[in-house]
């Protein structure tokens, strides 16, 4: 009959409206900035610089400085300028790192092109969101020591993710250790002949 | 007396405005205003049924059908050139006028005033429902056929104002796909 | 309970008592500024607290708590978010005030003073309580609605004059909008005037009181006649205050914000206000012409002062309003009209013939009364099934297909 929608259109309202104030799990939203809702693993916003511990971020970003991510980036926001001297990796090899690494984050896009032309891991998207400031020029230009975030922060966000990155890189840390081995066996057995092919 | 003259100053100058401004928005809203005033005049007589009636019958729904037949009818293209003062149009808005005048005066001639303010017949709102129901009702049903045909009027006059709307659809649901929507002739 | 008690009289002794400092000839005039001070401070609060529960009540039908945050200033105090209206108010009074250059100021200005104006014009004949009515007036229904019916002419000038062709297609929808549900609404009306055979807002009310068998009271709504002109009032009320579902004049997907859309600051805050203040009006209204005014519910709640009962009548009304608003979708311009004129202005005029049919059988008695009653509710009822199997034909049921 003709209302009968209205009415029970109306029930559904009225069940929600007494509902919720005694049916906490009814409540979909959360009280902000006192409470914040977890994030979905998958959500990404804004790139941060990997670094492998927290004491020491800038003896230890996972950055080589090899500029590909500056090319790479679209809007341009990344600017890198190269060190002049060379420091030890993690696997201890002589790196050159970035003496200044700068994100806009005005024009970032968050299209995490960088994080996926990285060969060296370095570069990660973040979960940040609350990004406001109130100075509209230097306060959005992010230095590297505001970039560099530890490699635990990285597990703390994108778990399955970090714990794939670290796999990657001990089998390559592995690899690269037995070759350098391997390389100076063959040093020490015949040093006049050349290297052997590459294995990789 | 002085509300009576003040309400008649209120009425007479919001008509005479209606009258003398160009835009027709602001000529219906002050004539509104001046039937505002009219149901003023209305309620300082003592007549409180009918002072409400003219609001909600003028104010309230005439108001209304005349600010639609405003905006719905637009003036002819290009407007309609009226020829400078001429004899013939000052001899018809005299013989009007006069006519008009000479209908009033008569009517306030020929009533009697009495030399003393009679004091005001109370009426109740039952009692003249009565009388409008009963011996008043054909005027009363006159009135409101009036009122309809005058509202069907606007209908009318906002419709023919428009293009034939049914037969430019067809034009367009009869043209074969891809074609483009202006006429042949129009094409650069 | 007897009329004269210290509670009923109230408020008319803390007038007399005020009063009573002045000189003589200045008595009157006080007496009745104090009337509506009362009226307008009673209802601007009330209009302040209705944003607040309105968005609370939005807001829990959809799950979400609503506004909880702002309480008392530089404390940690929230108080459920009661400060907000005061928040709403500042916010509103330093707001810049635009006029569009190519507006016409005069009309720009006058539309938001016009609607208010009227608005409050229509509290003046509403009974509050037994012995508070700011204007006994012989044709007190008429009165309301002659006021009432002049608020869209605001609403038109607001949107003429703001030069804007969202704003004058609001007013244009507000003009057919009015045209079509003045008619329902008046006559749903009728029939309470012509069984009570006064247009007296108090007379109406005193002929409400009184119980059937000492349980049932006597409101019109608790006849079939009162129980469908109170449905179809009830309607045509949420049309005449342009709220959800019939808010077309505003609606904010289509018209940005109709004839609001030119106006910022303390003006649209007066829009506001006046758009409350005729919803409560109209509220008022309902609750004096089918729910019994400020009589009690049952004998022994009597106790109870008349302006209680008339308050708490008047928020079960408002609530139901916000209720549809948060449950009914915007209709269509075209259904909007078609719903007034091919199914409200009928079933209106087949309840006149009802209300007849129940005055002229009022001396039934005994077992012929529940015929009566069975009479009046057929030829109710039939009508309504029939327009609305002929109005939804083809139309009805609707299947949804949700992606799962």
């Amino acid at each position: 009959m003709l209302g009968s929608g209205l009415l029970s259109g109306l029930a559904v309202t009225a069940k929600n409206l007494v509902g919720s104030f005694h049916d906490p799990a009814r409540l979909t939203t959360v009280e902000y900035p006192e409470q914040q809702a977890k994030l979905p693993e998958a959500y990404r916003n804004f790139p941060f610089l990997v670094s492998e511990n927290a004491t020491d971020p800038m003896g230890t970003l996972r950055c080589v400085a090899c500029q590909i991510c500056e090319k790479e980036c679209p809007p341009q926001c990344i600017y890198i300028e190269k060190s002049k001297d060379k420091k030890p990796d993690a696997t201890g090899k002589l790196q050159l790192y970035p003496a200044i690494f700068d994100i806009d984050t005005s024009v970032c896009m968050s299209c995490q092109i960088c994080v996926e032309v990285c060969p060296f891991e370095a570069i990660k998207m973040d979960q940040v969101f609350a990004i406001a400031t109130t100075d509209r020029f230097d306060a959005l230009l992010l230095k590297r020591e505001q970039l560099a975030k530890p490699n635990a922060y990285y597990h703390t966000i994108h778990p399955t993710e970090a714990a794939e990155v670290d796999a990657r890189l001990a089998t390559e840390r592995k690899a690269a250790a037995e070759k350098a081995a391997a390389a100076a066996a063959a040093k020490a057995a015949a040093p006049k002949p050349p290297a052997p092919p590459p294995a990789a | 007396m002085m509300a009576l003259i003040l309400i008649a100053l209120v009425t007479l100058a919001s008509a005479a405005a209606a009258m003398l401004l160009r835009n027709l928005i602001h000529s219906a809203l002050l004539l509104t205003a001046s039937w505002a005033g009219l149901a003023a005049f209305y309620l300082w007589a003592g007549a409180e049924f009918v002072a409400f009636a003219q609001v909600l019958v003028y104010v309230g729904a005439i108001s209304m059908v005349v600010l639609f037949a405003v905006l719905l009818t637009r003036p002819p293209q290009p407007m309609p050139v009226t020829p400078p003062n001429t004899l013939g149009r000052a001899l018809v808005a005299l013989i009007t006028g006069g006519a008009v005048l000479g209908v009033f005066i008569g009517a306030i001639v020929s009533s009697p005033l009495p030399a003393t303010a009679a004091p005001a017949p109370t009426v109740s709102v039952k009692q003249l429902g009565l009388e409008l129901a009963g011996r008043h009702a054909g005027a009363l049903l006159i009135v409101g056929a009036l009122l309809t045909v005058a509202l069907l009027g606007a209908v009318v006059l906002a419709a023919t104002d428009r293009e034939p709307v049914g037969a430019s659809l067809d034009d367009v649901r009869g043209r074969p796909p891809g074609t483009p929507l202006q006429k042949s002739g129009d094409a650069p | 309970m007897n009329a004269d008690s210290i509670l009923e009289r109230g408020p008319l002794l803390v007038r007399d008592w005020l009063v009573s400092f002045l000189p003589e000839p200045a008595r009157w005039l006080a007496g009745s500024l104090l009337a509506i001070t009362a009226v307008i401070v009673a209802f601007a609060s009330l209009f302040a607290l209705l944003t607040l529960i309105e968005r609370k009540v939005l807001a829990r039908v959809q799950n979400r708590p609503g506004p909880n945050r702002v309480g008392i200033p530089l404390t940690k105090i929230r108080l459920f978010g009661l400060g907000q209206p005061l928040a709403d108010g500042i916010k509103m009074l330093t707001k810049e005030d635009i006029v569009p250059r190519s507006a016409d100021r005069v009309l720009h200005f006058l539309a938001p003073v016009a609607l208010l104006a009227f608005a409050i014009l229509t509290f003046a004949v509403i009974p509050f309580g037994r012995h508070l009515v700011p204007v006994e007036l012989e044709a007190g229904v008429l009165y309301f609605f002659a006021a009432g019916a002049a608020t869209e002419l605001a609403v038109f000038m607001a949107g003429w004059a703001s030069r804007n062709k969202y704003s004058l297609l609001a007013a244009m929808r507000a003009l057919a909008q009015l045209i079509s549900y003045e008619l329902p609404l008046l006559l749903s009306v009728v029939p309470v005037v012509m069984l009570a055979g006064t247009l007296s807002t108090t007379g109406i009310v005193e002929r409400q009181g009184g119980w059937t068998f000492g349980l049932l009271p006597q409101w019109h709504v608790f006849t079939p006649w009162g129980a469908a002109g109170f449905a179809i009032f009830f309607v045509a009320a949420l049309a005449e205050s342009n709220r959800s579902p019939f808010d077309l004049p505003e609606a904010e997907s289509e018209l940005i914000a109709g004839h609001l859309t030119e106006y910022s600051g303390f003006k649209y805050a007066l829009f506001f206000m006046a758009e409350y203040f005729g919803m409560c009006a109209l509220c008022g209204m309902g609750v004096t012409l089918f729910l019994g005014g400020w009589q009690a519910p049952l004998s022994f709640l009597a106790f109870i002062p008349s302006y209680i009962w008339f308050g708490a009548k008047l928020m079960t009304l408002l609530l139901a309003f916000m209720w549809v608003r948060a449950t009914l979708p915007r209709l269509r311009i075209d259904q909007l009209t078609r719903l007034a004129w091919k199914f409200l202005v009928p079933l209106a005029l087949v309840n006149l013939g009802v209300a007849a049919f129940w005055s002229l059988s009022a001396d039934w008695t005994g077992a012929v009364r529940l015929t009566r009653w069975l009479i009046a509710a057929m030829l109710l009822a039939g009508p309504f099934v029939l327009l609305g199997r002929k109005l939804t034909a083809g139309l009805a049921p609707r299947i949804y297909r949700y992606a799962t």
